[in-house]
């Protein structure tokens, strides 16, 4: 592990995206457009007094879904065409070390996912009004590490995909069903127990418990902690299984 | 077949071809004994052994197919190999220590499309602790200087691939692989970059470089013949043009190539 290589790799990556405003655009905004989208939706509803609003829980979880999504598809088709022009096979014949590589790739797109995070969190609050109990700090370290948790998945992916076109295609494998089981359309302890145990080893569940865990508490929990603690730790293990699909030597 | 027998070194071509035939003084900065490389089920080498002589340029020449690519690939080392033994630089192919010593330039250019010229080659440089100064001299050693602030991505074929060129020089090896690194360049390009090899092999860097145009062989100090994943021969351009009776390399080339095919034939029947 090398920081200056590891640094340069992120500049190199970040000025990647420099060159495509068109995307940096789509990064930063389109999660507090989809954020608006779902307010007028739950616009017209009526409210028993004292009942918060749907757009409090949907809204909020969506900070953590939206980012992971994004980083999940900018990542997966990035490294694959880092796989596909050569530049990865010449870079593994170089000093560089594989760790350098992929946390220089996690570190670039955490900025880009911090900087996401922090626009949509902020037109959450201020826009559209949006009241929870807990620190807006918390939701959007929750966003960044979910968007990082997008980042270590695409990375992984994108081993496994030959073509841009298939990478496309890992979305509804990875990200929807962690997406349909993460809380936000059934309470997790409604389901019934099987999809029960599998939302249990998906990532996604645990931003979005601890995103209920800051609606509902104005001081941090040990749930919190807990759910912070699974999320980088899933980060670790899947950007360790990224690694091991860097071969230096093929066929 | 009158020619046949004049060849310089007319081996069976499973057999072992001579360490260095060639004659050239020096240490060897490659040296390969037995190489084999399967892929699936056919064999893309077949028993390679030679030595690559230091600080001279070694052109390795064949026909599309013939295994130049998984050659230079299993001197850098990302090439799994069957059977044998690679040895760059004193040390195993693919060793850590060898990384900062060996530049490997692909056929395809890989270098970033969405980069410029100069990012491109300050990354490729930044692994190699190469900084700003290394790469603007290599961007004028490859005549890129004026591109700089370009886009890779918007630059001719010709000037993307000294670009993929100029990321494999910042690192200053002391062992340059090239895989037809002169392909789809005009003349005028081509004869500047062969004087810029000879200027590198003359400061002492080993050069390996493929090519399919045999007029380009004549720039080599020794040349590497493969055909079908085997060494048909080691030799100098002029062992080639007195084996094959004609100062035309192409011309003795072919004449080489067939003889070989002859002899297969004949074994054959």
């Amino acid at each position: 592990m090398n920081v200056s290589m590891m640094w340069a790799t992120s500049r190199r990556v970040l000025g990647q995206l420099r060159g495509d405003p068109r995307s940096i655009g789509l990064i930063l905004v389109v999660p507090a457009l989809l954020l608006a989208l779902v307010y007028w939706l739950y616009q017209n509803e009526t409210l028993p007094p004292g009942m918060p609003r749907t757009f409090d829980r949907v809204g909020l979880m969506m900070l953590g879904i939206f980012p992971f999504v994004v980083m999940f598809l900018v990542t997966s088709i990035t490294m694959l065409r880092e796989r596909t022009s050569g530049t990865l096979e010449r870079l593994l014949t170089t000093p560089i070390h594989k760790a350098d590589l992929l946390f220089g790739y996690a570190l670039a797109f955490s900025i880009m996912a911090a900087l996401q995070a922090l626009v949509a969190t902020g037109t959450a609050y201020w826009v559209f009004g949006m009241k929870i109990e807990g620190n807006a700090g918390w939701v959007v370290l929750i966003s960044v590490l979910t968007a990082v948790l997008g980042v270590a998945l695409g990375l992984l992916c994108s081993a496994f995909a030959a073509t841009e076109f298939q990478a496309v295609q890992f979305m509804p494998v990875v990200v929807i069903p962690q997406i349909l089981l993460c809380g936000l359309f059934v309470a997790r302890d409604q389901m019934n127990g099987v999809l029960h145990a599998i939302s249990n080893v998906l990532p996604l569940s645990y931003a979005v418990d601890g995103l209920q865990q800051v609606a509902a508490n104005a001081d941090p929990t040990a749930d919190l902690a807990r759910d912070l603690v699974v999320i980088a730790s899933f980060v670790v293990v899947v950007l360790l299984l990224a690694s091991l699909t860097l071969r230096r030597r093929t066929a | 077949m009158s020619h046949r027998a004049a060849l310089p070194a007319p081996e069976p071509p499973a057999g072992p071809v001579p360490a260095d035939p060639s004659g050239l003084p020096g240490p060897a900065g490659v040296s390969v004994e037995g190489l084999r490389v399967h892929r699936g089920k056919s064999t893309v080498l077949a028993n390679i052994t030679c030595n690559i002589p230091e600080g001279r340029i070694t052109g390795l020449l064949g026909p599309s197919g013939s295994g130049k690519t998984t050659f230079m690939r299993a001197l850098v080392g990302v090439q799994k190999i069957t059977a044998g033994t690679v040895t760059v630089l004193g040390r195993p192919a693919g060793d850590p220590a060898n990384r900062h010593d060996v530049g490997y330039v692909t056929q395809a250019a890989s270098v970033y499309r969405d980069l410029s010229v100069l990012d491109n080659v300050r990354y490729f440089g930044s692994v190699h602790g190469a900084g700003r100064e290394e790469a603007l001299a290599v961007l004028n050693a490859v005549g890129l200087s004026d591109f700089a602030k370009r886009r890779a991505g918007d630059l001719s074929g010709g000037q993307f691939s000294r670009v993929s060129l100029a990321c494999a020089l910042v690192g200053k090896p002391r062992l340059l692989v090239l895989d037809e690194p002169t392909v789809g360049l005009d003349p005028v390009l081509r004869a500047e970059l062969w004087t810029q090899f000879a200027a590198m092999a003359a400061e002492g860097t080993t050069l390996i470089i493929s090519s399919h145009v045999m007029e380009e062989a004549g720039h080599c100090d020794t040349l590497l013949l493969l055909r079908e994943g085997m060494l048909l021969a080691q030799l100098t351009p002029e062992q080639l043009r007195q084996g094959g009776e004609t100062d035309d390399l192409e011309l003795a080339f072919l004449r080489l190539i067939q003889a070989a095919a002859e002899d297969e034939r004949k074994a054959a029947s």
